[in-house]
């Protein structure tokens, strides 16, 4: 028997965020909002410093309101499971073009590494599949990022993908902290001159 | 005197007034007060209407909206304002522009105790969470407060909430629970 393969959260971030196009990406709180600026900051990711349990509803919002934009939420274990009612907000709407990451290290990594619920076992995809998202699965190979990273780009949605990845501290790489800022940026990416609107 | 509801259609003016203002998401967690209201959203094609299990999932929706450049409003009863408390720092930090609508309990000739609490702290939890509220006694001012509110809020980046009065909504609508079991 070989060892079980151990995923590294900034390699599949990376790795998801390759060649991303025309995709919206919105962050939750704490370490994925640092995983996605180590991919590189984007005008056309919010990136999420508070608001925990908030990120896939943020997401939601986005998607129905760009119905031909592919939407992806990259958010931790933590941040999901305060949000868990967000799943069921989702499943009710079924937005075809929304995607949901969770990088599940089973830690709170901010405040100590404590250990979350899914560390005893819950499996949040398992909970986003009985919520009605058309594809939901846990993925623990980085021979599946490429994957996921097709669908996140082509798959009709909802769907939800909860990474395997090692607990481990990391060097901080923040985007820029100012929320309104922030939206601005967003919004004159993606809606021109709209934004000011 | 306030009018007793019955004779005048509030809710409809609310509808025309969010439809006025362009708004194009409408979220909420249900409330007696509301029902008519979440109808006629229901029978818009021109809403997107979004049922939530919490009132804060609407902060983080109405965000996400204008991220994609629409107008969401937020519809709730008072005992919602609690629920919502920390996800307000998205909408107030970030300046994204926010109404919501609440229906007020626990003051005039409520019922129920446990509603008593959040009632009567809703508007100081709002201001001190630097949110514009907009108090609404009688059914014939609803249109030009809800406008009000929507011109502060997408035109100044603002967070508003239009406080509906218990009073306003009439206690028909909870004398059904009183005969309840």
């Amino acid at each position: 028997m070989s060892e079980p393969e151990i995923l590294r959260r900034r390699d599949v971030v990376s790795a998801l965020l390759q060649r991303r196009g025309k995709l919206l990406v919105v962050t939750g709180l704490g370490s994925p909002t640092w995983d996605c600026a180590a991919a590189g900051d984007h005008p056309l990711t919010f990136s999420l410093w508070g608001a925990m349990g908030g990120a896939c509803a943020v997401g939601l919002g986005l998607a129905l309101a760009q119905p031909r934009r592919r939407v992806l939420v990259v958010t931790g274990d933590g941040e999901m499971l305060m949000g868990m009612g967000s799943l069921a907000t989702i499943g009710a709407r079924r937005p075809g073009n929304l995607a949901i990451v969770v990088i599940d290290n089973e830690r709170y990594g901010e405040t100590g590494m404590q250990k979350s619920h899914t560390a005893h076992g819950v499996d949040l995809a398992a909970v986003a599949l009985a919520c009605g998202f058309a594809g939901a699965r846990i993925v623990r190979s980085s021979a599946d990022i490429a994957g996921v990273r097709a669908a996140i780009h082509g798959r009709r949605g909802p769907l939800f993908y909860q990474v395997k990845v090692k607990a481990e501290s990391l060097p901080l790489v923040m985007p820029p902290r100012d929320g309104a800022w922030l939206k601005h940026r967003f919004r004159e990416a993606l809606l021109g001159d709209g934004a000011m609107g | 005197m306030p009018k007793p509801a019955a004779t005048y259609d509030w809710p409809r003016e609310i509808h025309r007034t969010l439809r006025a203002n362009a708004v194009r998401q409408v979220s909420y967690v249900p409330d007696a007060g509301h029902k008519r209201l979440i109808e006629l959203c229901h029978g818009d094609k021109r809403m997107t209407v979004v049922p939530l299990t919490t009132e804060e999932e609407g902060i983080a929706l109405a965000a996400g909206a204008w991220l994609g450049g629409e107008r969401s409003a937020l519809l709730m009863q008072s005992s919602g304002v609690g629920n919502c408390v920390n996800m307000l720092t998205l909408a107030t930090h970030c300046a994204f522009p926010l109404l919501m609508l609440v229906t007020m309990r626990g003051e005039w000739g409520e019922f129920n105790p446990w509603q008593v609490p959040m009632g009567q702290a809703t508007r100081d939890i709002l201001e001190r969470s630097c949110v514009r509220a907009f108090r609404v006694e009688c059914a014939e001012d609803i249109g030009a407060n809800v406008d009000a509110a929507a011109k502060l809020t997408w035109n100044t980046n603002a967070v508003t909430a239009v406080l509906i009065a218990q009073r306003m909504i009439g206690t028909k609508t909870f004398e059904t629970f009183e005969e309840g079991p």
